[in-house]
């Protein structure tokens, strides 16, 4: 039986309260992992029925946060921990390390190169363009960053290819 | 995760086929190759994506970096097979204003 079905089955069935609708994943900083979070963001969002481009924006979203905080975070644990909360109509994400924290300020360094393209600094903005809601909570003690996904987005999708 | 290149090359033109995780050590390879491919004279360039489902920003700002020393060499650059949320991507940080985005291979080669 599919993933996605018996999910559905065990949440008509109220097997799955909220607190077994929660997975929690620790990652250790280090190359490629982030991949591990977007695989299980993947597997959730499958299961629970988000189409494949909503999927595609989940992993982004979770991939650039990772890397945020591998990059900026100075976490002495070395370690993010991510909550991923199943809801009727959403995916909830909340990424979190103990590091230095950040100011939203200055989250978002300059660096244009030669065709006047910043190239860095972009993770927060595309962390808000795929999911539909984040909030950021920031402090000396680390960063929490909380994402929503509804399965019913705003249309947001545009096609721009040159024909 | 495994990363790997395929590079054709015609007369005027060369084509990178990506397969894999789009990051910053696969960006960095992808750029080394663009390097030599324009070394060799090659100034129109189509990168294909169409075995790239995932990438990130650091991966995106090696590709803003290709488009500037195609651009150096008064040449083109065009993408194409990109998924919906990468061509999103590519919106949002500024590459579709100095790269073409295409469908698919032969339009981007048609275009060149």
């Amino acid at each position: 039986m599919k993933a996605s079905v018996v999910y559905h089955v065990l949440r008509e069935e109220k097997v799955l309260d909220q607190v077994n609708r929660e997975v929690v994943l620790i990652i250790p900083m280090f190359p490629n992992i982030e991949l591990a979070a977007a695989q299980t963001a993947y597997s959730l969002a499958e299961m629970m029925d988000f189409d494949e481009n909503d999927i595609d924006e989940i992993q982004l979203a979770i991939i650039e946060t990772c890397i945020n905080a591998f990059e900026h975070s100075k976490s002495e644990d070395k370690r993010v921990s991510i909550k991923f909360i199943m809801r009727d109509n959403e995916l909830e994400l909340k990424i979190t390390d103990s590091g230095v924290g950040f100011r939203l300020d200055q989250a978002a360094p300059a660096s244009s190169g030669d065709i006047g393209l910043k190239k860095r600094g972009w993770g927060l903005e595309i962390i808000r363009n795929m999911m539909d809601e984040v909030n950021i909570e920031s402090s000396d003690k680390g960063t929490t960053i909380t994402m929503i996904k509804r399965k019913v987005s705003p249309i947001r999708s545009e096609v721009f290819v040159n024909t | 995760m495994r990363f790997n290149l395929v590079t054709r090359t015609e007369e005027t033109y060369a084509v990178i086929q990506t397969e894999g995780y789009l990051n910053g050590p696969s960006g960095e390879k992808l750029a080394d190759t663009a390097k030599d491919l324009i070394a060799e004279g090659y100034t129109k360039l189509v990168i294909d994506l169409e075995q790239t489902r995932l990438i990130n920003s650091i991966g995106i700002s090696i590709l803003i970096e290709i488009i500037e020393l195609i651009h150096q060499q008064e040449g083109v650059v065009h993408f194409c097979n990109l998924t919906p949320v990468i061509q999103r991507t590519f919106k949002i940080m500024g590459l579709v204003q100095h790269a073409g985005i295409f469908p698919n291979e032969g339009a981007a080669i048609a275009n060149l």
